[in-house]
């Protein structure tokens, strides 16, 4: 286990020294700020807006982070060989990738907080003092946090065998796919064969229903967020996540480096 | 007598390629090969004859298609093993937002070592492979040289039992080999085991108490570097100046000219034949050296054999 | 002889008149581009169902910024003098379906959808549908309620259907006394000027937008006249009681100490007795035109 705290820890130290991170962070505020313009040009709807727009940033860019940072954690250390020293050391290859996984998750839950923190900054300049309802915002942030801890492990799982570019495309197809997945099951339409349809409702269980993760709407209008969705959402990213990062250590374990 | 350092039987090894990865490449064939304890084995061979392979399948950075191995008595997928094993890859790099330091300590948490013996351990291995003013610099301003030093540092910064090195002298200029040299015998007299591989074949004429030779996939043979080349002399070189110009006689056909200078071989039974019909030619002599067939000869006609086998084989269509 | 330095200041000098050129050119496009347009709006993406699909997680989001376009496009066609608001339930209908909790969107749909042309875009059985979806997905909004009320009352003048939404809306908690008592209202005499002033009354005092309140506004004053209109006849028929012939102009009415002076519209122009002798607006009033087009 030390191990894995070990690797975890060299990777957050990674993503630190890393500048594009910061540029990155930047364009989340950046959007954040806008959304303090937009609010204002949206009538009636101004604290709403910000909310909106500020997740929506929070989501995306932490979405690009994980998507290639998350790729980049595996492949990069293939490509560029500096794994090979670290595997001839007493540690197991399962313990690389989850330490792997757990730096970046760390990195991304640092990052978010820095966000979040300034879209609070943001709703404060529309509406002071903040409000119970106002807390919720960081129930929104926490299942965004979630869900891209899940998209890590895809991004890891889609790199152990395949390069990176097509890993790149695989998850964000995933992604795209998974939030559509509750569509899936409930899809009704004329010209489709009961045993279609039981295929699709099997498909729409096997994706990572990422809708789960999505709370913003209520968030945005101070609809209160039932506590049983924050467990069950919970639930489901570490169930989904460990078995994905296990197959990702199954891959990884047998394959022969270049 | 102690079990040996490294076991290695039939290792082999298949790539798939083409389409379909239906063809298959062996880039190792039933390798097997012992290192004893304590010795210093140097793995020698052309480029893609296969060392890396070995050495890469031995660290289970790759897996074979059949054969087993063993390093210090222990199966090499067992990794608690790896405690006592240190290795420095081949073009080694590391993670270039790290300094020397920092990548040292590292690499010294996964050996369990306490933070006080980690501090200790590194400043003296930083200092021994001479990187000591570049420790606070951060890895991507190294050059190879550099490089390779902090990859030798990291090897045996846990002090292993077995050092397993890949292409050590790449990238360093004489001083920095000479040092390596000098790092491997201290590491022998300390009774550690080092396998080294390299084509460099006057490092392994110096160092190495035994060879494995290894061309095309296949070992061609191990032994002590004289055993490889055998014992005989190839006679007699000597060196030579002529008094004057204009001159000729037979040897001085024979004879290959390097500026003013002439050397010719003989027969060490037609030694002083020769310098007398130097004498009579008022040559000037300058030496008289032992022919000593080199490694790098033995080496070259190996690889001139295996050529021709390939090119008979084409050639006849098997 | 010149130093490399010069050189490159000269080059930054004439990438900066460059850039300008650029700027002009760009003003001259689009000075062009405006004066060959015919239809310089269009929406690009119609489907609603399509648009949440492209939004993935993020249509509320998506919502509040085809709300914000429908909000500047009314406004846009207002300042122009334009009355063509085909684009309006579109843009209403893709806001309202990407995220249906955008309340003001409802209202603001409500009152420019059902209001016939300048002023709206006349389509008041979109304006019925639109707030259905948002009671729908909002049950506790009562306001919506009374919004469905106004439109049933002003724009279809559907008197029953207009008492059953302020019943309706009446029953939630929240609401205003008010609600019930238009509800029995409505529900007992149909259209009364009182009635309308009210309620006009009520979406003016609680507007935040701003075009709502203005177009509230006018409602106002143009019920504001009638009312004065009303009183006005009444006098003109007390006069013809009293002396047997119809008055044919204001100042009659003064002279028999009937009003004290010439009574001014809410605009200021002083109101004119026209045919049959009632009250009509002065030919110089704007409220004039206004009250022609409300009444098509």
């Amino acid at each position: 286990m030390r191990n894995v705290w070990t690797v975890a820890t060299n990777t957050f130290r990674e993503a630190v020294r890393d500048r594009v991170l910061y540029n990155l962070v930047f364009f989340a505020l950046l959007m954040i700020g806008a959304a303090i313009l937009v609010g204002q040009i949206s009538i009636g709807i101004e604290e709403s807006v910000i909310i909106s727009l500020g997740l929506a940033a929070i989501s995306i860019i932490g979405i690009f982070i994980a998507v290639f940072i998350g790729v980049g954690l595996v492949s990069k250390e293939m490509d560029k060989r500096t794994l090979y020293a670290l595997l001839a050391k007493p540690v197991e290859r399962w313990q690389f990738l989850v330490g792997k996984f757990a730096g970046l998750a760390m990195t991304l839950t640092v990052n978010t907080a820095a966000m979040t923190v300034g879209l609070y900054l943001a709703l404060l300049t529309v509406k002071h003092p903040l409000d119970g309802s106002d807390w919720q915002l960081l129930l929104a942030v926490y299942l965004i946090l979630l869900k891209l801890a899940l998209i890590v492990a895809l991004a890891m799982l889609f790199s152990c065998f395949t390069s990176p570019f097509l890993a790149i495309l695989f998850t964000v197809g995933i992604y795209v796919a998974g939030l559509f997945a509750a569509e899936l099951r409930t899809m009704q339409a004329v010209n489709l064969t009961p045993s279609t349809m039981r295929a699709f409702r099997a498909v729409s269980y096997v994706l990572p229903n990422f809708e789960n993760f999505n709370v913003m709407g209520m968030v945005a209008h101070s609809r209160p967020v039932p506590p049983g969705l924050v467990w069950q959402a919970t639930a489901y990213a570490v169930l989904y996540g460990a078995l994905v990062l296990a197959g990702a250590a199954l891959i990884f374990s047998r394959r022969n480096l270049k | 007598m102690p079990p040996p350092a490294i076991e290695i039987e039939n290792l082999s090894k298949e790539y798939p390629y083409g389409f379909l990865n239906l063809k298959k490449r062996r880039s190792l064939e039933s390798l097997t090969m012992q290192v004893d304890s304590g010795e210093i084995f140097g793995f020698l061979g052309p480029n893609g004859a296969g060392k890396s392979t070995t050495i890469k399948l031995l660290m289970r950075l790759i897996f074979p298609t059949s054969g087993t191995a063993r390093i210090l008595g222990k199966p090499i997928d067992d990794v608690s093993m790896h405690q006592s094993i240190g290795y420095l890859p081949e073009q080694p790099y590391f993670y270039d937002y790290l300094t020397a330091a920092e990548l040292l300590d590292y690499f010294a948490r996964f050996h369990n070592l306490t933070a006080v013996d980690r501090r200790e351990r590194i400043e003296k291995l930083l200092k021994k492979v001479g990187l000591e003013t570049a420790r606070k610099i951060q890895l991507r301003k190294y050059s190879k040289g550099m490089l390779q030093r902090v990859g030798l540092a990291q090897a045996i910064l846990h002090d292993p039992q077995v050092v397993v090195l890949d292409e050590p002298m790449s990238g360093l200029d004489p001083l920095g080999r000479r040092e390596v040299r000098d790092i491997i015998l201290e590491l022998k007299k300390q009774g550690r085991t080092v396998l080294f591989s390299t084509h460099i074949l006057f490092d392994a004429e110096m160092l190495c108490d035994r060879v494995g030779v290894i061309v095309g996939g296949k070992l061609r043979g191990t032994g002590t570097p004289g055993e490889m080349v055998g014992m005989q002399s190839h006679g007699m070189e000597i060196l030579f100046e002529l008094a004057g110009p204009g001159q000729t006689f037979p040897l001085l056909e024979k004879a290959t000219k390097t500026g003013e200078r002439y050397r010719v071989q003989t027969p060490e039974s037609e030694l002083y034949a020769r310098l007398e019909e130097l004498r009579g030619a008022n040559a000037r002599i300058l030496s008289v050296v032992q022919i000593k067939p080199t490694l790098e000869e033995f080496f070259m006609n190996l690889v001139e054999r295996d050529r021709a086998q390939a090119t008979a084989v084409e050639v006849s269509g098997r | 002889m010149k130093s490399a330095t010069t050189v490159r200041v000269v080059f930054v000098f004439l990438l900066i008149l460059g850039f300008g050129g650029v700027w002009q050119l760009q003003r001259r496009i689009d000075r062009e581009r405006s004066a060959a347009s015919v239809e310089a709006d269009d929406l690009m993406l119609r489907s609603p169902w399509m648009l949440k699909r492209l939004s993935l997680e993020y249509a509320p989001l998506m919502g509040a910024i085809y709300w914000t376009r429908a909000v500047q496009y009314y406004g846009e066609k207002h300042r122009l003098h334009q009355s063509d608001l085909a684009l309006l339930w579109p843009l209403l209908d893709i806001a309202t379906t990407l995220d249906p909790q955008i309340l003001p969107a409802y209202r603001f749909g409500s009152i420019f959808l059902g209001e016939k042309p300048p002023g709206g875009a006349g389509e008041p059985d979109r304006a019925i549908e639109l707030l259905n979806r948002g009671i729908q997905a909002n049950p506790d909004a009562w306001r919506l309620y009374q919004d469905l009320g106004n439109l049933y009352y002003f724009d279809l003048h559907d008197y029953p259907k207009a008492a059953a939404a302020f019943e309706e809306g009446s029953k939630n908690p929240k609401s205003y006394i008010w609600m019930k008592v238009m509800a029995a209202k409505i529900a007992a005499q149909g259209e009364s000027p009182e009635t309308s002033y009210f309620l006009w009354k009520q979406v003016y005092e609680t507007a935040t937008d701003l075009s709502i309140k203005k177009n509230a506004e006018e409602h106002l004053v143009l019920m504001q006249a009638e009312l004065e209109m009303k009183s006005i006849n009444q006098l003109a028929d007390q006069f013809e009681k009293q002396t047997g012939h119809r008055a044919t102009r204001m100042s009659e009415l003064v002279d028999a100490g009937l009003l004290k002076s010439v009574p001014r519209d809410p605009n200021g122009y002083p109101y004119v007795l026209g045919e049959g002798g009632k009250a009509e607006f002065n030919l110089n009033s704007p409220l004039l035109e206004k009250s022609l087009l409300l009444n098509r």
